[in-house]
């Protein structure tokens, strides 16, 4: 198909043409190891000082415009996707909701690949990116339904172009790549993202999907957040070689990101996502950064991992990085993180009250939607199960559970 | 009566590989993916020359992975294709299993009905080609357990035309599991027919003695055992239910209320099989109509034997007419 469907897309920069920029040539330390610094794209140090270098030029170009109100902007946005992230773990501990899965650390990750889709590209999320979806416009609420045990998914994925959350491990990056597929058979230039973490690079529809992608030349991004640990197995459990590497073996580029920082995550997706566009195919991002808290909240990282680790962490927090540059760089003042304070408050508010006034599905949801052209043994399970429901009524009418009062 | 324009004598292969063309011509958005259907059209040749015809970008040969084969599909049809994918041996389907159980079949489900899955899984299925290991199974039962798939399998020429074309139209996700014993034998297909509903069984021979359940491979073999106990003065009719899932249990009960008695063929093994979930619900239904208990014929639980021992292993006449003999006993 590969003929074809890209010779309907936009021209596109000759081959070659920027091959030297590529990141298959990038593998400046292969096998280096934990140290990830040597290979890390960086354009904000922990201390929030801009860096530059040979390396880090060629994405430097692409946060070039950023402007100040565009700082403060991802700022906001790091803020309040914690905030909803911290109301959500606390609901959880309320008993409001089932399960949560806290995204505490991969705010920059996730708001610098978030911010630099356009709105005709695809998101294919596992079930961690409140981020990624704040970004799509996706209201917080939507994304709680599932936790709180009143649906699967729930929104409308063409909506803001955000699929449902993925549960099953790495499934989605195959959805992503027959979706970027589609995109080059239809002749557009919309890119499509795939998200998924380092445990899911271990599983065979991860590598599947490389092929495919690198294949058909499908314009996909991978975007993995390597956030150390999978559930308790920590990335050496998953990987003999720094994960972007692996993208060399598919014949695409791969490039390792600071995770912690906003600005290179949105530098490198816009990179890649021009890569999608221009019909240079799929490239797998590795952000490499942090998960701070629990995988969920069933989990418990005593068990597996010590304090130091995470102290270490929050020294590269990304939230606090980028407020150390506004400050440095003069770009706010006290009343802008004041009114975000409140605004994060309010969202808090706003999150906690729709969750509460969640109602439970109405019980023939169970039968709802199974299938979309019906099916004779639904239909058959649903006359049974309304039956046995009215059975009830029928009781309650004859006096029979007049006990229970309003039971 | 058709005309000889519209009616064509096809083998049952034949009659998928024109109507896979005829989605093809009718409906830009249908593709065919999977290993070796381009060039080689598909190791039945049950593509043949569609690729030729179609292009690369509608009839694309696939990396050899069967996840990613049923994946990619998926993601297609979020992007509103309607993807055939064809496995190409039913045992190696399972790669494929968890994308076919835990995403496409739960898609619709879990969008409260946002998004279609208008994918087909075609899967030659069954045994009696003299075939390795992995080559000669029968995995309905464990697709037929998942809510939100459904499961057909033609019989004759004429169905797998009609079948698939419905298949492809639906937007529900359909397992299409082709009796590849039966690909090279010919039957009429009416192109320009109105087909019946895709979940419909049919009487394929009228009876009054006991009712033959089967479906896919084994209704020939069915119709040859009704034909031998007519022989023997008994009167059976045959029912070729055409669809696994839904299964039209309406048309079984009519039959058994007719004729009080009911053997189930089928190539899968008996245990936990769609043979099991005939006889309970016809139990249930027809209680009081049966005269003798609901029998089944089908493979033993062990592994698919190799291709010198499959002949003792798959329902052949005599074990079914033994079955039979057996219900009429009561």
């Amino acid at each position: 198909m590969t003929v074809e469907s890209t010779a309907a897309r936009k021209p596109r920069r000759s081959a070659g043409s920027k091959a030297g920029t590529t990141g298959t040539g990038r593998t400046t330390r292969a096998g280096a190891g934990k140290s990830a610094e040597p290979e890390l794209v960086q354009l904000l140090t922990p201390e929030g000082k801009r860096v530059k270098n040979a390396k880090n030029a060629e994405f430097a170009q692409y946060v070039a415009g950023v402007t100040p109100e565009d700082l403060r902007g991802l700022y906001r946005d790091m803020v309040l996707t914690r905030r909803f992230d911290a109301e959500a773990t606390s609901l959880q501990r309320q008993g409001e909701l089932g399960l949560w899965a806290s995204l505490l650390g991969q705010e920059a990750a996730q708001i610098g690949s978030g911010r630099a889709l356009r709105d005709d590209d695809y998101v294919f999320p596992t079930y961690r990116e409140h981020g990624v979806a704040w970004c799509r416009g996706v209201d917080p609420t939507n994304l709680l339904g599932m936790f709180r045990g009143v649906n699967n998914g729930g929104w409308d994925p063409n909506s803001n172009n955000f699929h449902l959350y993925t549960i099953v491990i790495g499934s989605q990056t195959l959805h992503a790549t027959g979706y970027a597929m589609g995109v080059a058979k239809d002749g557009a230039d919309s890119a499509v993202i795939a998200y998924f973490g380092d445990g899911a690079s271990s599983q065979g529809d991860v590598a599947e999907s490389f092929t495919f992608s690198a294949v058909y030349n499908a314009p996909v991004v991978f975007f993995c957040q390597n956030n150390q640990w999978a559930i308790s197995e920590p990335t050496e459990k998953q990987t003999r070689v720094p994960l972007y590497q692996r993208a060399q073996g598919y014949g695409f580029p791969g490039v390792r990101v600071d995770g912690n920082d906003v600005l290179a995550c949105l530098a490198v997706t816009r990179w890649a996502l021009e890569r999608a566009r221009n019909g240079e195919g799929p490239t797998l991002v590795e952000a490499y950064t942090y998960r701070m808290g629990a995988h969920t909240t069933s989990d418990d990282p005593t068990k597996y991992r010590a304090d130091e680790e995470r102290e270490s962490w929050e020294a590269k927090d990304p939230i606090l990085r980028l407020r150390r540059h506004l400050e440095a760089s003069n770009h706010t003042d006290e009343g802008f993180f004041a009114e975000l304070e409140a605004e994060s408050e309010a969202l808090g508010r706003r999150v906690r009250e729709a969750v509460r006034a969640m109602p439970d599905p109405d019980h023939f949801a169970i039968f709802e939607n199974v299938y979309a052209d019906g099916h004779a043994l639904v239909d058959e399970e649903r006359a049974q199960f309304a039956a046995y429901q009215e059975s009830f009524a029928t009781e309650s009418d004859s006096g029979f559970a007049a006990g229970t009062g309003g039971n | 009566m058709a005309d000889n324009a519209t009616t064509k004598n096809l083998a049952l292969a034949k009659a998928i590989n024109e109507s896979l063309r005829r989605a093809l011509e009718t409906d830009p958005k249908v593709l065919v993916m999977g290993e070796d259907v381009g060039k080689l059209g598909g190791v039945f040749r049950v593509t043949d020359g569609l690729q030729k015809d179609f292009g690369e970008s509608r009839v694309i040969d696939t990396p050899l992975a069967e996840s990613g084969i049923v994946g990619t599909a998926i993601g297609m049809a979020l992007r509103g294709y309607r993807p055939v994918v064809e496995i190409q041996f039913d045992g190696f389907v399972f790669p494929a299993y968890d994308q076919i159980v835990t995403q496409l079949a739960k898609m619709h489900a879990r969008s409260l009905g946002k998004v279609k899955m208008p994918v087909v899984v075609r899967i030659p299925y069954g045994g009696g080609i003299g075939a390795v290991e992995h080559h000669s199974e029968s995995p309905e039962a464990l697709f037929a357990h998942v809510s939100g798939l459904k499961i057909v399998s033609p019989s004759n020429a004429s169905d797998a035309y009609w079948m698939m074309q419905q298949a492809i139209q639906s937007d529900d996700p359909v397992i299409f599991f082709e009796p590849k014993r039966r690909y090279w034998d010919k039957g009429e297909v009416n192109t320009e027919a109105i087909p019946g509903p895709l979940h419909k069984a049919q009487v394929v021979r009228e009876g009054t003695d006991l009712t033959l359940v089967a479906y896919g491979p084994m209704v020939k073999l069915c119709q040859e055992v009704a034909a031998a106990a007519a022989e023997e003065g008994k009167n059976l009719e045959v029912l070729d239910l055409r669809s696994v899932s839904p299964l039209d249990f309406d048309s079984i009960q009519t039959s058994v209320e007719k004729t009080r008695r009911l053997v189930v063929v089928h190539e899968a093994p008996v245990f936990f099989g769609s043979g099991a979930e005939i006889a309970a619900r016809i139990t249930e239904r027809c209680f009081y109509h049966l005269e003798a208990p609901v029998l089944r014929v089908g493979g033993y639980h062990a592994p698919y034997p190799p291709a010198r021992l499959e002949e003792e292993y798959l329902p052949g006449l005599d074990r079914v007419l033994d079955a039979v003999d057996r219900a009429l006993a009561y």
